[in-house]
């Protein structure tokens, strides 16, 4: 956000994605969901768990098939790359996963998990070379070059997931996608994860898709937010906007259940249950731009409440 | 709030063998718990939570040694002095245990009302028919919409949230006297961790049972909690009544913790993490276990274990910043609005 | 609080990360966990030293045992040498040249009867033509444990990368290879046998070939589901969201953590193939004499089981223990693959 016509990086425009099409267990993981990511920007993406927040970046890095709608990567179209094109795209966007245990080979050693990508590229020149760029990534994520010849699962689980993030990172990427990549993680060692995240945003200019359930570190490291529920994209708005001035019922709900380490608050605190009735009436919703940048799913008569509800 | 403790914790070691040596999981726990009042322990992953909790419950890996000393008194016995099946009388009925996992928790084979009934034929020795009525009536306790319908459903007809609900209601059937919940939310999202937390309480204010709740969330600690211990390392560094561990903090690691976790005011940039991960407890370091990490570490901390020092009567913590020859240090801004917020009430209440 | 010096009370702040983020543990990569673990098996461990022991003395056997010896016998001389029983050239009853004939009270000394010249001595005895029993097992356990094992590995070649290919596709080319499988696992094997034996005639690589082609399919299957479940692993995305090629993935990722299972898989076919080879040889669909197997001298010697006892028992016993050993050790390694068996 630092030039005045910020760039669009990621566009997705009514995108759906439904496992099983047709079959009696059919499942509408993504349900005419569209929005942008701006380049530089740390996107957040929040929701309940089985929302369809994993399908969407999964969708984005061309792991699963869209039913319709499209996405478009720098402009183009990701669905028709190929070839040379294909492997740009594969450098230029990456993931980094929740589970720190499931997401590294346990028979690979450290080093050979982080070098994949600068394998499968060949972004190294001779076998010192590709050493010492392996070197660096464990430096840049806070590991020794002791650790470079260790298996993953002699790590503790914020050591991992800063080994999944240095792998991320060996191919020079512009764009990731960070599903739940703290979730698994003890409180303090979020922090950690999420410093290293930000700081690494800066350092090299980075777009992040940052997807979580709980939506308190999500404000503290997102620009914007996005607010999924069965599959629809119910609000979108600035960090600020979405955390202090929610809109929607659900970001209400969601917003009342995050504990807060502060007795005082939390004997006060009321959880808003959510009445899943204003999705399920049938009636045509659009995204309603209720005030500058935050839109929210309504009709008209609601998103005029929902305008009026907001101090 | 000073009346007798149920339960007294004393000394309490665990070692386990492997094959790289002896790994010291519980180095020198103690602590009461007192009737009715939920204690919290938190701490980092690896630091001896779910090891205290499962010797508790006399359910630690076969391993696992616990030298002489160690006393766990409950009912004026010793439990680490109990037979197996002796156990089986304490364990799932004095003593319950909520886990972090409610699938291994739950037999995918058995039927959930089945499931819930069995502490109460098993300890109360009551009648299979008369304990599946009282499995519904706890299925509506916990929440659980249309219990009728789904007395005979298998768990993996659940979700997690349900599920986790289940295994509530088993810990709860037979009436128990302590309650362990071993991060019972963790594995939950925050709404439906929120409903959990909710359902807990109010339970507890019916049963007056006494509950130790495990987690590393201090979210969830400050709203669940009466008293904390915050434990590194295999060791407690420090416990308190809830506001005391909130806003009067002493020791460098709950100021650490603390700190980690947004709160509603905090700005970006702001958010200070914990440096390096937990010592090894193979070779757990001499000294401070926490000094490797902690920027106000003093000389001392790595030749000399800190002993507690007294804060309250009610506040222990184990830092040689407390000593009385200790520099004075500047905790972190979070920290000292939360110490301003301490003196506050702490006038408020002289009046 | 005793001995402190005033510079104890200073600040020295944090260490660096070479000291805070320090494993002590050695460095175990998987394998060598897995035989840390296998070597606490008492069992285990033995079995594969047995096995070890019979592989390499089936090897070097070829030097002082050749196939040609053991078939050899002397056509003018059947009278004298055949069924001789075991004689250890030791007083030890029942091993030393005697035997008692069913109906007889006392035990006759048939090297003497039968005028087999001093001094002369088949530790293990000569069958009904006057062979040594010692060579024909040598020769057969030979046999035996060749064709067992090359059928397995031919197992292990199809079967892998049937079940790897069929599990990483999914859809309808994984449709369509499952119900090969089933069309093929529908027949019985005596019939693929049989038929194989018309068409190649029935030498060893009739039965290799036929042991093969019913053997893959349990290890396709089970290569296929584990597939299925590791190709969800988000190593496996990582690496295709690198770019990673289908193939490579398979090399690095898929196999390797398949391995453990695969390698107790084989543990477990290859005594399954040995027993089938016997049953082959029972029904003489089996190894054509002269040459022999285990089996073909099992099934050889059991009209005569009530005379000569020992010409069954010794070839069954080896054919036992051996598989045996491998079952033990498919046991062993099992427990060895798996993490969760011990935490230590
Ligand atoms: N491969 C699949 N086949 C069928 N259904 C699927 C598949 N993957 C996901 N789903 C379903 O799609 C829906 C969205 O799942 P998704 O994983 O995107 O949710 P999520 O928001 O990431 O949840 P979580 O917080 O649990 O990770 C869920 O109902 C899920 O069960
Ligand atoms: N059976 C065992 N053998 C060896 N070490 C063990 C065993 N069980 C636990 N440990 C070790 O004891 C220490 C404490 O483990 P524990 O499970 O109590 O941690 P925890 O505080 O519950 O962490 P988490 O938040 O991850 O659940 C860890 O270092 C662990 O590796
Ligand atoms: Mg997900
Ligand atoms: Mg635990």
């Amino acid at each position: 956000m630092t030039e005045s016509i910020p760039k669009k990086l990621i566009e997705l425009k009514d995108l759906q994605l439904y496992f099983n099409q047709g079959k009696a267990n059919e499942v509408r993981a993504i349900d005419h969901v569209s929005f942008d990511i701006y380049e530089g920007e740390i996107f957040g993406l929040v929701g309940e768990s089985g929302s369809g927040k994993t399908t969407i970046g999964r969708s984005i890095l061309k792991l699963y098939e869209p039913t319709a709608g499209d996405i478009l990567f720098e402009g183009k179209d990701i669905s028709y790359l190929k070839g040379k094109q294909l492997s740009d795209f594969r450098k230029k966007a990456q993931m980094i996963f929740q589970d720190p245990q499931a997401s590294l080979n346990g028979r690979m050693k450290v080093r050979d998990i982080i070098a994949e990508g600068i394998d499968v590229n060949k972004l190294a020149t001779s076998k010192s070379d590709r050493d010492q760029k392996v070197q660096k990534l464990l430096d840049l994520v806070g590991l020794n070059k002791d650790h470079a010849t260790r298996y993953p699962h002699e790590f503790s689980g914020g050591q991992r997931q800063r080994i999944g993030i240095a792998r991320a990172l060996a191919v020079d990427p512009k764009f990731i996608i960070a599903d739940e990549p703290i979730s698994a993680l003890d409180v303090s060692i979020q922090a950690q994860v999420v410093n290293l995240m930000k700081e690494l945003q800066k350092r090299h200019s980075l777009t992040y898709l940052f997807i979580a359930h709980d939506l308190s570190m999500v404000k503290y490291i997102s620009d914007r937010i996005g607010v999924m529920h069965w599959g629809k994209l119910l609000e979108i708005g600035s960090a600020d906007a979405v955390y202090n001035h929610p809109l929607h019922p659900y970001t209400k709900s969601l917003l009342s259940a995050i504990p807060v380490p502060d007795p005082e608050v939390e004997k006060a605190r009321q959880h808003i249950d959510y009445d899943t009735h204003i999705e399920t009436d049938g009636k045509e919703r659009t995204m309603i731009e209720v005030n500058e940048g935050h839109f929210v799913l309504a009709t008209a008569e609601e998103a005029a409440e929902y305008k009026a509800q907001q101090i | 709030m000073m009346s007798n403790p149920i339960l007294k914790v004393e000394n309490l070691h665990v070692n386990f063998n492997t094959y790289a040596g002896t790994v010291q999981a519980i180095r020198d726990v103690s602590f009461d718990l007192n009737k009715g009042e939920t204690l919290a322990i938190v701490g980092e992953s690896g630091s001896g939570k779910s090891v205290t909790t499962k010797t508790l419950m006399g359910l630690n890996a076969k391993n696992a040694v616990i030298p002489e000393n160690s006393r766990l008194i409950f009912k004026d016995r010793n439990l680490l002095d109990l037979k197996e099946e002796e156990w089986q009388s304490v364990r799932g009925n004095e003593i319950a245990m909520i886990f972090q996992d409610p699938m291994t928790s739950l037999d995918p084979t058995m039927k959930i009302g089945m499931q819930i009934a069995e502490p109460l034929i098993k300890h109360r020795h009551i009648k299979k028919e008369a304990a599946l009525t009282r499995a519904l009536e706890l299925m509506k306790g916990v929440g659980i919409p249309n219990a009728e319908e789904h007395i005979n459903d298998y768990p993996h007809q659940w979700s997690g949230g349900m599920r986790q609900r289940a295994v509530v209601a088993i810990a709860l059937a037979a009436d128990p006297e302590i309650l362990i919940a071993d991060e019972p939310t963790t594995a939950l999202d925050v709404t439906i961790q929120a409903q959990i937390l909710t359902l807990m309480k109010k339970l507890q204010q019916e049963t007056e049972s006494s509950i130790i709740f495990i987690t590393h969330d201090l979210g969830v600690v400050a709203g669940m909690a009466d008293r904390v211990a915050v434990m590194y390392a295999g060791k407690i560094v420090e416990y308190g009544t809830v506001d005391e561990i909130f806003f009067n903090p002493q020791h460098p690691y709950t100021w650490g913790l603390l700190n980690s976790m947004p709160t509603t005011d905090t700005q970006v940039g702001t958010l200070e993490a914990i440096p390096g991960t937990p010592p090894d407890l193979l070779e757990p370091p001499k000294g401070d276990a926490f000094a490797a990490r902690n920027v106000y570490a003093l000389g001392i901390d790595s030749k000399q274990e800190p002993p507690f020092f007294k804060v309250s009567e009610t506040h222990f913590a184990a830092t040689w910043l407390l000593d009385e020859r200790a520099p004075k240090v500047i905790p972190p801004v979070q920290i000292q609005k939360r110490w301003a917020h301490w003196l506050e009430m702490q006038g408020q209440e002289a009046y | 609080m005793m001995t402190a010096n005033t510079e104890d009370f200073v600040i020295v702040g944090a260490k660096n990360s070479d000291a805070n983020e320090h494993i002590s543990k050695p460095a175990l990569s998987f394998w060598q966990d897995a035989w840390r673990r296998l070597k606490l098996n008492k069992l285990a461990v033995i079995s594969m030293w047995f096995l070890i022991l019979i592989l390499a003395f089936a090897v070097i056997s070829n030097i002082f045992v050749p196939q040609k010896d053991a078939n050899a016998f002397n056509s003018d001389k059947v009278g004298v040498y055949k069924n001789l029983p075991p004689n250890s050239g030791l007083p030890i009853p029942g091993w030393d040249g005697k035997i008692k004939a069913p109906g007889d009270n006392a035990s006759t000394d048939v090297y003497e009867s039968q005028g087999v010249p001093d001094g002369e001595k088949f530790i293990l005895g000569t069958d009904n033509i006057g062979r040594s029993v010692a060579k024909r097992v040598t020769v057969g356990l030979r046999i035996s444990l060749l064709v067992a094992i090359v059928a397995t590995l031919i197992d292990l070649l199809i079967g892998v990368a049937y079940g790897v290919f069929a599990g990483w596709k999914g859809g309808w080319i994984d449709n369509t290879m499952q119900r090969i499988i089933e069309i093929l696992s529908s027949i019985p094997n005596l019939i693929i046998v049989t038929m194989l034996g018309l068409l190649l005639g029935n030498g060893i690589l009739s039965i290799i070939l036929a042991i093969a082609m019913t053997g893959w399919l349990g290890m396709a299957r089970q290569v296929r589901n584990m597939t299925l479940s590791l190709k969800e692993r988000d190593y496996v995305l990582a690496a295709q969201s690198l770019g990673e090629s289908s193939f490579k993935i398979a090399i690095k990722h898929l196999i390797p953590n398949m391995a453990g299972t695969i390698i107790v898989q084989v543990m477990m076919t290859v005594p399954t193939a040995i027993m089938f080879e016997a049953v082959l040889s029972a029904i003489n669909l089996g190894v054509k004499p002269p040459t022999a197997s285990l089996g073909s001298l099992i099934s050889d010697a059991q009209a005569m089981l009530q005379f000569y006892p020992y010409q069954v028992l010794i070839p069954s016993a080896i054919l036992v223990v051996v598989s045996l050993a491998f079952v033990l050790l498919g046991d062993g390694l099992r427990d060895a693959f798996d993490p969760r068996a011990s935490e230590d």
